[in-house]
């Protein structure tokens, strides 16, 4: 259980954020050849892994080459969506001045048109994250990944709505942008702008189905039904797998939530500050780091999401050692560890919360003010002192979401609660 | 080193392999990355659309420059003498755009470039290119742009003047109008610094011998003996031609150059010459009198009229546009003006209020500006 971040004062605020700033820079400086050829070789292979699996599945009535045209193609998938298009279109090798590589023109193998994903994540999710209500990477409007979402007794489907996400990861994500459950909810309306997103998504849609469900097993001829299963298992097998990893960013224990009255006018250390609390990173070998698209680097790829994300491997001691410094907790782990406190997480809120396991819990300094979770004591300013917020003697149970204030310059509210 | 070479059985795309590249079937399949993604990895020159080019032969006449020989793929449209290319490289993992005017003739079998490349201090993409050039290096290429170009029909008189690196679009002229065995009379001066500098210096020796109607003349601003004494002077022209007026002119070479013979055509109460240079003029900015504010509409974002060009504004403002040059050549930075006005700061010219595409590195606002970015 990683310990509860310190409140830091801004001027140690100012400072910490001056010192991830200057790794920025230095790798920025360094950028070059390396970088290029790194990204270049992984489309090199990513193309020919596709080509290899799609011509394998060709032959897929013999059983082996459907097991290797279908791997072949899943990983085809995997790095094209992580390592190379996600990676890309956050504009990390912008400065290449490849237009290839450029992070706004470049389109990726899955349901989602680039254009909205460059919106709803380089934006909404990078800019916003972990912020409740703003931030929809939060659940993706249909799962309780939070407390500070109400519960509902449709929450009690979050196991099988994860379930399904994860099964069709690539719809959720092409989803995303146009905030459907927010229509359906009458919160948002169908308006024009959300309407050309549906073309939009249908058009993608529509390429992605011809070429991997119509085209590809129409030319196999006999091998037509092996040749969609082969498809249809490697964006499944996407899918899990983008669904897992992207969890792990996010949701694992002792990652911090925020609201947005915590976030209002952050400055530049403050939202390092708040990217380094809401992300958790993965350990492993070189391999899994690749095919993670190195979101296994969370935290670093939150601090700068458009420095190469190969980079951030190099970078992460370092960063290590300046959180180190500053006591703010390094949330990592394998992937069985991090991902199983997510499904405890996902099981845990789709029930209501039991009032009498819920407390909310003083730091040491501020008076013990008891309060209910959704109304939280306000904490003066004064009695906020400073760094290192003991957390040793917090209570056995206390657990996954934490909502706190990143910051001390003004009165506001902060809370601590303890789910079960 | 970001050098793609190809191996000698590397083919030039056919006619039906481009059909092919192009026919929806594959690009359905290839959806959606697109055919060329794929082909290029294996096959760098076989594309549908975009033009590339393979290094056929490198050779270096002066120790300041390259001269490659270059095979296009068949995207190529060819080029008009004069015109010149957008030349695409990477170096240092960073891909550069710089203009280069092809010196071949128009008519060149089976329609190869050369392009002469001349290095500068602070040239990173010709430097690289004299550097690490060699047989089987691929480059991209823009379509051949510009309107410094040979009239047609052709004039009765020609007079080519050209300083430096500047020699290649008038070397494109003079080779075309020999190959076509052009009868009228074309007088060539050619400033360099030194012979040793002179870039085409033999060949033009050669083409004199060999033309009647070609006059030849050299000048080396910076040797002891030269045929034409110091810089370009009235007096020069009578060394290549009888009737300066009288000729259709071409000049290209450093402003300089330029200047010393605007002069003496605006003295003689002459039309301007044609005139081309690739030297980014010393350019100032009223940055104390910008008024107005630049809405950069695609972004939302918004900044004070610093009286920058445009691409600079938009780049303080922490946006990446698209560019080449920076000297308002390639086209690259050309950007959809939704409202405003923009003067030019090459020509002084002030555009329409109305939609249009500009050329955000040389266009500085005039008031309140809205731009596509």
């Amino acid at each position: 259980m990683p310990s509860a971040p310190p409140v830091l004062t801004p001027e140690q605020l100012e400072a910490f954020g001056r010192e991830l700033d200057a790794i920025r820079a230095r790798v920025v400086a360094d950028l070059g050849e390396r970088d290029v050829d790194y990204i270049n070789r992984l489309i090199r292979v990513q193309r020919g892994l596709e080509v290899a699996g799609r011509g394998l599945l060709f032959f897929s009535l013999l059983p082996p080459a459907w097991i290797g045209g279908t791997a072949a193609l899943s990983l085809s998938k995997i790095l094209d969506n992580m390592e190379i298009g996600h990676n890309v279109m956050h504009g990390q090798y912008d400065w290449t001045g490849d237009e290839r590589l450029n992070g706004k023109s470049f389109e990726w193998d899955t349901a989602c048109p680039a254009d909205q994903w460059r919106h709803s994540h380089n934006y909404m999710h990078h800019t916003h994250t972990n912020i409740v209500g703003k931030d929809s990477d939060i659940g993706y409007g249909i799962l309780r990944m939070s407390e500070d979402e109400p519960w509902r007794p449709y929450y009690l489907g979050n196991p099988l709505y994860a379930g399904l996400l994860a099964t069709f990861f690539q719809y959720g994500v092409a989803m995303h942008d146009v905030e459907a459950e927010r229509i359906a909810a009458g919160e948002s309306a169908l308006d024009d702008e959300k309407r050309e997103k549906l073309q939009a998504i249908w058009r993608k849609v529509k390429g992605q189905t011809l070429k991997d469900y119509v085209l590809f097993p129409l030319l196999s001829g006999p091998s037509f039904p092996f040749v969609l299963a082969g498809n249809a298992t490697a964006n499944l097998t996407r899918n899990l797998w983008a669904f897992t990893i992207i969890f792990c960013g996010h949701f694992p224990d002792g990652t911090e939530q925020f609201t947005e009255e915590e976030t209002e006018n952050e400055t530049r250390g403050e939202w390092y500050y708040r990217q380094m609390l809401g992300s958790a990173n993965l350990t492993g070998g070189k391999l899994f780091h690749i095919l993670a698209g190195n979101l296994s680097y969370q935290i670093e790829h939150h601090l700068f999401p458009d420095l190469p994300a190969h980079r951030y491997g190099e970078i992460s001691e370092e960063v290590r050692e300046i959180r180190e410094r500053y006591g703010i907790p390094y949330n990592t782990g394998p992937l069985h560890r991090q991902f199983g406190s997510v499904v405890r997480k996902i099981i845990k809120l789709a029930l209501p919360p039991l009032p009498g396991l819920s407390r909310s819990e003083p730091a040491p300094g501020e008076p013990a003010a008891q309060a209910p979770p959704q109304k939280p004591a306000a904490a003066k300013a004064s009695t906020r002192t400073l760094t290192a917020v003991k957390t040793s003697s917090r209570h056995p149970a206390a657990a996954s979401t934490t909502s706190r204030n990143p910051v001390a310059p003004k009165a506001r509210p902060r809370k601590r609660t303890a789910a079960v | 080193m970001a050098i793609r070479v190809l191996r000698s059985s590397e083919i030039r795309p056919r006619g039906l392999g481009r059909r092919v590249l192009r026919s929806s079937l594959l690009e359905a399949l290839a959806y959606p990355h697109g055919v060329d993604r794929y082909v290029e990895l294996v096959r760098p020159l076989l594309l549908g659309r975009d033009v590339r080019a393979e290094v056929t032969a490198v050779r270096y006449q002066t120790p300041k420059s390259v001269t490659l020989t270059l095979r296009p793929n068949e995207n190529w449209r060819g080029f008009r003498a004069g015109q010149f290319v957008g030349v695409s490289v990477e170096v240092g993992g960073v891909r550069l755009t710089r203009p280069y005017s092809p010196a071949g003739c128009e008519q060149a079998a089976d329609g190869a470039l050369e392009l002469t490349v001349s290095t500068h201090p602070e040239g990173r993409v010709s430097r690289h290119l004299r550097d690490h050039a060699r047989p089987g290096l691929v480059v991209d290429l823009t379509q051949a742009q510009g309107e410094f170009v040979l009239p047609s029909p052709r004039p009765q008189r020609v007079l080519l003047i050209s300083g430096g690196s500047g020699i290649t679009p008038v070397m494109a002229m003079l080779r075309t109008l020999c190959q076509e065995g052009f009868a009228g009379e074309i007088g060539f001066l050619n400033y360099a610094r030194s012979p040793t500098l002179a870039l085409y210096d033999a060949e033009l020796a050669t083409l004199a011998l060999r033309h009647e109607g070609l006059r030849v003349a050299r000048g080396f601003t910076r040797a002891r003996r030269s045929e034409l004494p110091g810089r370009f002077g009235r007096e020069h022209l009578a060394a290549v031609v009888r009737d300066h007026a009288a000729a259709a002119t071409f000049v290209c070479g450093p402003p300089a150059l330029i200047d010393s013979v605007r002069a003496v055509w605006a003295k003689d109460g002459l039309p301007e010459p044609a005139v081309e240079t690739f030297t980014a003029p010393v350019l100032r900015f009223d940055t104390d009198g910008a008024e107005g504010r630049v809405s950069f509409t695609a972004s939302g974002r918004q900044a004070a009229n610093s009286g920058l060009p445009l691409l600079e504004q938009a780049e303080d403002a922490g946006l990446a546009p698209e560019h080449g040059c920076r000297m308002g050549i390639c086209n690259t930075c050309s950007t959809r003006k939704s409202a405003g006005t923009v003067r030019n700061v090459i020509s002084g010219g002030v555009s329409s209020a109305g939609e249009e595409q500009i050329r955000i590195c040389v266009s500085v606002p005039v008031g309140d500006v809205a731009l596509d970015l």
